[in-house]
């Protein structure tokens, strides 16, 4: 994952850049106007040195062959002259002012407009995809793609390129000026660019292979400290505090030394560039110097030379800074881009399959994840509306994955699942998921309240059908202890409750919808005595008159059901009713007998009716 | 920054001062320099206005160039030493932070989670450094370079000095008014943009539970209320902060204005010369980026200070569990008999373990069971005192803990964690994590005892197959035992076992434990064990089984007693017997 979030590729690529203006494209008359704004807003910026020149050479230190724009509107008095000017200045200046102000404000609204719409598209991607695509993809770097990597071509959009514009504009009016003025002392100032991008280039080489070091030892660092703080209890009683101190110091003094040689790279490119364009200064003033001293320049063109040669090298270096943001854009994007190509699940369009009474069949189905490491092998069974499945086997034997292909979130490879005689596959995949109550086996909270956990933000389920949910859950005794009752908001992962009673809140989930077939996949995690009656309580009450499937761990629970199944690696071995089983010897009568051999056995093929421990 | 702050620094600082010293000496010289650059420009226009000489013009630009080299020298030993002693110090600072963080107890690590502490040894480091770095030079050179043109302006023209510098307050009331604001504003949008990211989170968190209960919709329409949001708050940032920069260049502009205005006037009035008049605008272009700099500069500050704060909170923690004046050095070697007497503990305030009594003796073999959050595994984290209890509730050899000294107690214990951590290194590393000098027959076996010693012959490397990150990524029963070599090797008194092999399947756990007894026997039987386990086929050979409810024993004796008991261990029997046995059908 570091690699993929370290890799720097070009700053200038030309299929992403086509691809991100697509997202510019619904604003682009904004942009069109940001970019009219940016271009009279830099003339603004170079009118000073000009107006200098016009004050010196027509009032100050007056030549009679100075050239003037608007030499014949200005006032012969002097005083009166200099002030004209200076207010003009001014008013260009608020100008000036209000042109920079709504080209930044038009170009982060279309920056934050633009963005807003590829967020919205990435996290409805995200809603979309296979969950198979999340079994290979970290949650982590997910969020990483919707939040950090769009913000950061935000960065791009709205600050940089503007900028970048902006550099491009006023060095290129600079230019202009500069050759109307005297095109041979122009020479001057642009021919000390190529030493400017000469140096640059060695500044850029030298300080990339102190980057290239940093990122390592950056992310070297992370690892370090991110094991570290988390294994600190490990440490601590390894005695390992001083080694760990001395690794660390390793890898801290690598990092200060490479940031050490960025430093020395910066502190000998800065000083070149000024050195150069103070050199450019020196060379206008002497030729420009020898110029006037003939007779064939005036002083104020001189000295607007020396000011603009001042103004020309700074977007030069802007220019090289812009460069390394484009770059990480362009990382940036590739990686949002990369996750909008994910390719989703192909959706059957399906005309609306009328509502059924809930009869299951699984017909020779056969999956794998990956490959042809199958996890189920030639699966057939059918479940009677309204009768209850249990599934019975060790943990990998492939109950949880009957449960996914149920609710397709991976599809069967070969064989098919039926629902009402239906493939599940001709069902439009949210109205087949609206069929089913699920407790999944983690009983996962979010943040909200404890009904808007319940009714999972669906407005068609009463209040009463919540509080109904919540008695048949087991659930209401508990929520008459808090103060707010259900409306009491959960912390982080609703980390105030205990697993029970996380369990119990799954449960009314759903049960509320009050849902044709419940799907149960029963928590491991052990739970109190008091907690364990409770479930056990709610899960009869549950059950009734429901076509349901579960996975339970407990042969009390699962003596009761209609059908069990015994499933083995994939195949399943055994199925039938609790006495059938019995009658089979089979791997069921084996745990079954297993199970009470600590008690009085019973009559080998019989009639068992053990007494079940609470 | 308040004083008590910065002199919390100090001891950093002055590790460098001659540094600094020098640093802010070549920073007093080379903006010297820097302000005589104008200054011979106004010399050579004025000339040239005079009808000057070639040997004139020609000084002059030896002179420039003979500035602009010095300038070029100072400025880089300025720069590379001020910025070095920056990275210097967060260099020292980080490592501190690290031998703090190594000093403080697992209550500490409760408290501030590991999120929170990476952000402040890394985001909180940088903000300081900056602050030291790049912020101390830049407003010193900002201050220096101020001090340097006003006297400077002022012996050219003083009235024309005061007019010129009119908006520079403005430039200061603009900066303050909206440096705090922005700072607001700022602040408000960074924890809308984490909500944004922790709804991001959640959602793919419950992302199954999304789909089976096809809530997309409703997701998506949450999402979209905070994505609103949070441009809303960005675009009225941006009215602020767009307004900003074009203020402070409008303001800048204002006083080339009335240079030009007032300026001209002066040359006109014959009180200062053509030369004097570019000197002024020149001057003005020199202050220009410090002045529009001086709100990023005191950002760089306000935030390095508010980050010095939270590290602060960090560097000043006590440590919290470390040898007292109790602790007898004469204690070298441990039995390994245990006792709890009268137990109770609290985290953050929430019982955990209350009125626990337990004695074990040297080389027994003990159970804990009991639902998650029981409180097993807080019990068995106060023996290595990773957490600390009030004095005289837990003993060992019938001494109160804290007599023994730290470093003897945990080189007697072998703990292998509920959560197994491994870190990013070879695998031999990994087992001899605390015993590093041990041999490496020493090592396989250990590894062995551990059931491990098979695997490792099939990896690419053997024991130098790095494992972890950016390496061999072990599975989970393989984690576990390699944790349980790094254990055994240490060849401990006292051995906990926190949930250790749950991902080792029940089989092959049960060759582990008997090979781990045997290897206890040929020691002498002395190596006392702690054994938390979910499963029954585990904890049905121990001497003595425990069963926690809510942080109280509420059962114990053998298996057999409290399977007949019918209580709770008979009902966590059941639960668990099924699956068991199912692992061992063929």
């Amino acid at each position: 994952m570091a690699q993929e979030e370290e890799a720097l590729g070009k700053a200038v690529d030309r299929r992403l850049i086509g691809r991100l203006l697509g997202y510019v494209r619904p604003y682009r008359w904004t942009v069109v106007f940001a970019t009219i704004a940016a271009a009279l807003q830099s003339a603004t910026q170079i009118v000073g040195p000009y107006l200098n020149k016009v004050v010196i050479d027509r009032y100050l230190f007056p030549s009679p062959d100075a050239h003037n724009l608007f030499g014949s509107y200005l006032p012969q008095d002097a005083f009166r002259g200099v002030a004209t000017l200076g207010v003009l200045y001014l008013a260009i200046l608020g100008v000036g002012f209000v042109l920079d102000f709504g080209q930044t404000y038009a170009m982060q609204w279309v920056g934050q407009h633009s963005m807003y719409d590829l967020r919205t598209q990435l996290f409805a991607h995200l809603q979309r995809l296979p969950i198979s695509f999340f079994d290979h993809n970290p949650a982590g770097r997910l969020v990483t793609r919707v939040t950090n990597d769009v913000e950061t071509l935000n960065d791009t959009i709205s600050t940089a390129l503007v900028a970048l514009f902006d550099d491009v504009f006023v060095l290129t009016m600079i230019v202009v000026v500069m050759i109307r003025f005297n095109w041979q002392l122009s020479l001057i100032t642009v021919g000390v660019l190529p030493a400017i991008f000469l140096a640059t280039h060695y500044f850029r080489k030298a300080v990339r292979e102190s980057y290239r070091r940093i990122r390592i030892l950056v992310a070297r660092i992370n690892v370090f400290l991110q094991e570290h703080i988390t294994g600190m209890a490990v440490v601590q009683a390894f005695n390992r505090e001083e080694q760990a101190y001395r690794e660390f110091e390793q890898i801290n003094k690598g990092y200060c030394k490479a940031w050490v040689d960025a430093v020395f790279a910066y502190s000998v490119y800065y000083p070149v560039v000024e050195f150069l364009s103070i050199l450019a200064v020196t060379l206008i003033l002497w030729f420009g110097g020898l110029k006037v001293m003939h007779g064939t320049l005036t002083i104020g063109i001189v000295f607007a030379f020396i000011q603009y040669t001042q103004r020309f090298f700074r977007p030069i270096q802007d220019l090289s800074d812009k460069y390394n943001t484009l770059q990480s854009a362009m990382a940036s994007s590739e990686r949002i881009f990369k996750l909008l190509d994910a390719p989703l699940d192909p959706v059957r369009p399906a005309a609306a399959v009328p509502l059924g009474p809930g009869r299951i069949e699984f017909d020779h189905v056969w999956f794998a994840y990956a490959g042809e490491e199958w996890i189920l092998r030639d699966v057939n069974f059918v479940v009677e509306p309204g009768s209850s499945l249990a599934i019975v086997g060790h943990t990998g034997a492939g109950k949880t994955t009957m449960i996914s292909l149920l609710l397709r979130f991976y599809d069967v490879q070969q064989g098919r699942i039926l629902l009402d005689g239906v493939d599940l596959r001709d069902y439009d995949l949210r109205q087949l998921r609206q069929r089913f109550g699920i407790v999944l086996q983690d009983p996962y909270l979010f943040t909200g309240t404890i009904a808007d956990n319940i009714r999972m933000d669906d407005a068609g389920i009463t209040e009463a059908q919540v509080q109904a949910a919540e008695r048949d859950a087991n659930l209401a005794d508990f929520l008459a202890t808090l103060p707010q009752g259900d409306a009491t908001a959960l912390r982080e992962r609703g980390s105030g409750l205990s697993t029970g009673q996380k369990q119990l809140v799954n449960f009314a989930r759903a049960l509320a919808a009050n849902p044709s077939i419940l799907i149960l996949d029963e928590a491991t995690a052990s739970v109190d005595t008091d907690t364990e009656l409770k479930i056990r309580e709610a899960l009869n009450r549950m059950l009734a008159g429901r076509t349901s499937i579960l996975i339970a761990h407990r042969l009390s629970t699962i003596q009761r059901a209609d059908l069990i199944l015994v499933l083995h690696k994939g195949v399943l071995r055994e199925q039938g009713t609790h006495q059938e089983l019995l009658r089979q010897h089979g791997i069921y009568w084996r745990l079954y007998r297993l199970q009470y051999k600590d008690q009085e056995l019973p009559a080998a093929a019989g009639v068992p009716q053990p007494v079940v421990s609470p | 920054m308040s004083w008590a702050l910065f002199k919390s620094l100090w001891p950093y600082l002055r590790r460098y001062r001659l540094r600094l010293a020098l640093g802010l000496g070549i920073l007093l010289v080379n903006t010297a320099v820097f302000v005589l650059i104008p200054y011979i420009i106004d010399l050579a226009i004025d000339d040239l206005g005079q009808g000057a000489t070639l040997a004139k013009l020609l000084k002059y630009c030896l002179l420039l160039m003979a500035t602009v080299s010095a300038r070029a020298v100072l400025n880089y030993y300025q720069r590379l030493i001020l910025i070095t002693v920056s990275r210097l110090i967060e260099f020292d600072l980080r490592n501190d932070l690290l031998a703090r963080l190594e000093t403080l107890s697992q209550g500490f690590f409760q408290k501030f989670r590991t999120g929170d502490l990476m952000a402040r040894a890394v985001n909180d480091l940088t903000a300081v450094r900056n602050m030291l770095g790049p912020g101390i030079m830049y407003s010193a050179q900002a201050v220096v370079l101020f001090g340097y043109v006003v006297t400077i302006l002022w012996h050219l023209d003083w009235r024309l000095t005061l007019i010129a510098f009119v908006p520079a307050p403005f430039v200061s009331l603009a900066v303050q008014w909206f440096g705090k604001r922005i700072h607001e504003r700022f602040e408000r949008i960074q924890s809308m943009f984490s909500n944004l990211a922790t709804r991001v989170e959640e959602n793919l968190s419950g992302l199954r539970l999304v789909r089976a209960y096809a809530r997309e919709p409703v997701e998506e329409a949450k999402f979209d209320q905070l994505n609103r949001d949070y441009v809303q708050r960005n675009l009225r940032l941006v009215l602020l902060s767009g307004a900003f920069d074009p203020l402070l260049q409008f303001l800048l502009g204002v006083a080339y204005v009335l240079v030009l205005w007032f300026g001209g006037r002066a040359v006109l009035e014959h009180r200062i010369t053509i030369g004097g008049y570019a000197a002024f605008n020149l001057y003005m272009a020199q202050m220009a980026f410090p002045m529009i700099a001086m709100g990023y500069v005191i950002n760089l500050v306000q935030r390095g200070a508010a980050s010095l704060v939270r590290l602060q909170e960090l560097l000043h923690q006590t440590p919290d569990i470390a040898d007292g004046p109790e602790a007898d050095a004469g204690i070298a070697t441990l039995r390994g008999e245990l006792e709890f007497r009268h137990l109770s503990f609290s985290y953050n305030g929430v019982p955990v373990l209350r009125d626990v009594n337990l004695k074990i003796p040297a080389g027994a073999t003990v159970a804990l069971v009991g639902p998650t959050g029981s409180g097993k595994s807080t019990l068995v984290s106060l023996l290595p005192r990773l957490l600390d209890t009030p004095p005289g509730m837990v003993l060992v050899d019938g001494r109160p803990i804290r007599e023994i000294p730290l470093r003897v107690l945990r080189s007697s214990i072998g703990w292998v964690p509920q959560e197994t951590f491994l870190f990013s290194d070879t695998l031999r590393a990994n087992i001899a994590f605390g015993r590093p000098e041990a041999s490496d027959a020493e090592v396989e076996a250990a590894a062995d005892i551990a059931g491990l010693g098979r695997d490792v012959a099939d990896f690419p490397e053997g024991y130098q197959t790095r494992v972890g990150e950016r390496g061999l990524s072990l599975s989970g029963g393989q984690k576990q035992r390699t944790a349980l070599a790094r254990a055994v090797l240490r060849q401990p008194r006292i051995l906990i076992l926190d949930d250790a092999l749950a991902s080792v399947d029940t089989i092959t756990e049960e060759r582990i434990l008997e090979k781990l007894e045997g290897v206890a026997f040929r020691r002498g039987g002395q190596c006392t064990t702690l054994l938390i386990s979910h499963r029954i086929s585990t904890v049905r050979n121990a001497d003595f089984i425990a069963v926690l409810e809510q942080g109280r024993i509420v059962e114990q004796g053998t298996h057999a007693e409290l399977i007949g008991r019918g209580g709770a261990y008979a009902g966590l029997y059941e639960k668990q017997l099924l699956e068991e046995e199912l692992a061992r059908v063929d």
